[in-house]
């Protein structure tokens, strides 16, 4: 089998699964899930999980794996509420809560590469001290600072209204093929899929391994630095414990979307349709009465069925 | 000890595809001898204790036990009927105890409870054959040398009453103190009426232990007989005695200048003193045995595995060890003996293993086309049967995945070439084309350090051969000066060479 048609079966799947989502609430409550605003505000609501989705997929690509997303969007939005609060313009704030992203994720790489302990534990670890650092810095409290025109990223309905859905939207998808570019267009991309493939193979062929898996950590968190901010953008205040468990959602996101824990493999578009299934699942059931509880236990399965026929559909080709 | 076989082998054959691993082979063991089982990599010793442990079923032939017919299902119905493998490595629970270890899976139980007593009594039993002072019950095996979990891997077939233990390669890893106790251990064991039957290069083991050898090649029985009046040479006779194929490219070559220098060189373990010197336009071979340290030398070489004492002198620039991309910059490349785990990358396309050392990129953006047209130009140059550079690597035959870990070096076009075990394992079409591509590279002025177990290869495709023993590297010296037999007396015995 060729690679185009087993990329394109790879997506196939989080795509299928979308489009029965979608069907399936278009009939059961069509006038509320079919409406314009429903849509931007489904959209919206994937922003923040695509956006950890994008970094986690190079991350899980590499054959590492990031628990600190969560924590660092916390300490992020935190660190932006922070410098706007004491005066700093919004763009100051933003790029402060990409830094803080983007230095969490370079410990992160640096403690994975230099300490040889598995990215697990370390990311472990990291998850419980990005949480706490945010918590101090709030003072253990919600963070209330003029948002600017950071508030303006998040908003469902974007003020040129020809952009028809939020900014942050736009952003997401934008990102997504500059960073799928790069994991399938440059050599830093393929030597990322190459030590996820096969670490031994890769430092064989002279790739500077410890150097790669610093900077794949370091854009993962400088995608959740960016998470982070737009979350203050949603909420207008910088919350020490939020996106909770969220670097669960962004796993399963890339999960569903064909990357593979193992590493060496990860399609951005399928992590973002994985991402996007959940939200309109989420929705759908909103919109449905259905409890929340069913959700979790939809999604739950969702998971371990979309691995599951991953593996039958690798071992038949 | 008697005369009465205790296990009786007779016309085993398996095949694996088109390839015969057995074509009909005999193996009489006597009730408490220690038999001696020899013969070349690949001569089909590991398949013939893979069928008598019940890993595999043979296709044909027969075999009896103490007199009773068997035909083991798998391992645990061999190990009832009393028959252990000692594999190379060990099979042992590190964080459990030696105790536990020992009786692990056959835990003496009541309701379910281990029988606190009834384990001591099989432990104590077991640890008074073994004897060895590190031995204690209570003690985790993380915490024990090689050599002592070794014999706790023979003790739990003590535990488990066998009467037939195989062991494959006991001393490769243990050192010549550790070696001097599990002779003790094997002495007594016999004393008990075990029988043994031991895997082995080293013919002075044979002559030292042994009571009777069998001697396998192409995996077919080709002697047998008793050990005491038996001088060795005749048995190294028997393990080559193969005519050389028409599989190697004729040669006449005419070395340049020097290239590599290693001068004492040592690793952190192996080799403990490797020197050569390798010149442009040859082809340097490696023989030795498995464990010897020649892929620890290679490894060495290329950055991979640390350097602790001696130089390495490439095109004239001296250091004592340097990281993989320096050595990559100076024009060296190893393919690696562990195609699956190291030598390719098996999830990734033919054309990313190709590029992987030396890409093309303006501003690290691939040029795509340019890469696909390389790396088909190198799957036609190799003959690598595939779709296109896009098929994944892992989909590939064994030969083929080989050729495509060979193109990355040809990509790299690298100076020097370590070439480990390049055609382990892959069928005569790849082999020979591999072989075909050494000349090629060697005539364009590259210099080739090829480590093989399989001494016709050497023989056919080397300039000169230098033996390594136990981490000693020989002299290298013009291949018309080795014959089979020198080159395995020279890695196998104690004061030749």
């Amino acid at each position: 089998m060729s690679a185009r048609v087993r990329t394109l079966l790879s997506s196939a799947g989080p795509a299928i699964g979308v489009i029965v989502a979608l069907l399936l609430f278009s009939l059961l409550v069509p006038d509320q899930f079919l409406s314009l605003y429903n849509f931007r505000t489904v959209v919206t609501q994937t922003v923040i999980v695509s956006i950890g989705a994008i970094g986690a997929t190079l991350v899980i690509a590499s054959g590492g794996i990031d628990l600190s997303v969560g924590s660092v969007v916390a300490l992020s939005s935190v660190a932006t509420a922070v410098l706007l609060r004491d005066g700093s313009s919004p763009l100051v704030a933003l790029l402060g809560g990409l830094a803080v992203g983007a230095v969490c994720g370079a410990i992160n790489g640096v403690l994975v590469t230099r300490l040889k302990i598995v990215p697990f534990i370390v990311t472990l670890g990291t998850m419980g001290i990005a949480r706490g650092v945010a918590k101090w810095l709030a003072n253990e409290q919600t963070v209330n600072a003029p948002a600017g025109w950071l508030e303006d990223l998040m908003r469902k309905t974007p003020d040129p209204r020809w952009l028809v859905v939020s900014r942050g939207a736009w952003i997401t998808l934008l990102l997504a093929g500059a960073v799928a570019f790069v994991l399938h267009r440059t050599v830093f991309g393929v030597h990322v899929l190459a030590i996820g493939s096969s670490e031994p193979t890769a430092r064989l062929a002279g790739v500077r391994v410890e150097r790669a898996k610093v900077f794949v950590y370091l854009l993962g968190g400088l995608f959740a630095g960016l998470a982070g901010v737009l979350q203050f953008g949603r909420l207008t205040v910088g919350d020490p414990t939020t996106a909770l468990g969220l670097e669960l959602d962004v796993i399963a996101a890339v999960v569903i979307g064909g990357g593979s824990l193992s590493g060496g493999r990860g399609s951005i578009g399928g992590s973002l349709l994985g991402a996007f299934f959940m939200a309109v699942l989420a929705n759908g059931c909103t919109l449905t009465a259905v409890p929340s509880y069913v959700q979790e236990i939809v999604v739950g399965a969702i998971i371990v069925v979309a691995v599951a026929l991953d593996r039958v559909r690798r071992e038949r080709s | 000890m008697t005369d009465a076989p205790i296990l009786r082998m007779s016309g085993i054959q398996k095949r694996y595809g088109a390839l015969v691993a057995l074509g009909g082979v005999d193996l009489e063991v006597r009730a408490g001898e220690l038999h001696a089982l020899v013969g070349e990599n690949g001569a089909g010793k590991s398949t013939l204790m893979k069928v008598l442990s019940g890993a595999e079923r043979p296709d044909a032939g027969t075999m009896s036990l103490a007199g009773a017919a068997y035909a083991p299902r798998g391992p645990l119905d061999a190990l009832s009927r009393g028959v252990a493998m000692i594999y190379q490595e060990l099979n042992l629970a590190p964080d459990l105890t030696v105790a536990e270890n020992l009786v692990l899976g056959r835990e003496p139980s009541r309701f379910g409870l281990v029988d606190r007593a009834a384990r001591r009594a099989i432990v104590d039993r077991v640890l008074a054959v073994l004897a060895h002072p590190d031995l204690a019950a209570d003690r985790v095996v993380r915490t024990l040398g090689p050599g002592a979990r070794q014999l706790v891997e023979i003790g739990r077939a003590l535990a488990f009453d066998c009467k037939l233990v195989v062991l494959d390669e006991p001393t490769s890893s243990l050192s010549a103190v550790e070696a001097r106790a599990l002779d003790g251990v094997l002495a007594r064991l016999r004393q008990r009426g075990v029988s043994i039957i031991y895997i082995t290069h080293f013919l002075e083991e044979v002559e030292r232990l042994a009571e009777r050898y069998t001697v396998l090649r192409d995996g077919k029985t080709v002697g047998a007989g008793v050990v005491p009046g038996t001088p060795m040479r005749a048995i190294v006779q028997q393990m080559v005695g193969r005519p050389l194929e028409e599989l190697y490219p004729a040669h006449e070559r005419t070395p340049g200048e020097v290239i590599l220098t290693i001068d004492a060189l040592a690793g952190a373990r192996l080799p403990t003193s490797a020197s050569l010197t390798l010149r442009r336009g040859e082809v340097l071979g490696l023989a030795g045995l498995v464990g010897a340290g020649r892929t620890e030398l290679v490894r060495a070489l290329l950055g991979l595995d640390p350097v602790r004492a001696g130089t390495i002198t490439i095109a004239a620039r001296s250091d004592g060890g340097a990281s993989v991309p320096v050595r990559i910059a100076q024009g060296v490349g190893l393919l690696s003996e562990d195609r699956k785990a190291e030598g390719v990358a098996l999830d990734r396309p033919i054309v990313d293993n190709v590029m992987l050392t030396r890409d093309v990129a303006r501003f690290g953006l691939l040029r795509t086309a340019d890469r696909d047209r390389l790396a088909r130009g190198w799957m036609e140059k190799l003959a690598i049967k595939a779709q296109g550079p896009a098929h994944r690597a892992g989909d590939l035959s064994g030969g083929n995945q080989q050729k495509v870990a060979l193109a990355r070096l040809l990509q790299q076009d690298a100076d020097v070439l370590l070439l480990d075990e390049p055609t382990r394992g892959i069928d005569v079409g790849s082999k020979s084309e591999i072989y075909a591509r050494i000349d090629a590279l060697c005539a364009a002025g590259k210099a080739v350090l090829v480590v093989s177990s399989y001494l016709p290869e050497l023989l056919g495709i080397c300039d000169r051969i230098a033996v390594m023993r136990r981490g000693v590297l020989g002299p290298a010296r013009p291949v018309a000066e080795w014959t089979e037999a020198s080159l395995l007396e020279a890695a196998t015995l104690e004061s030749a060479a």
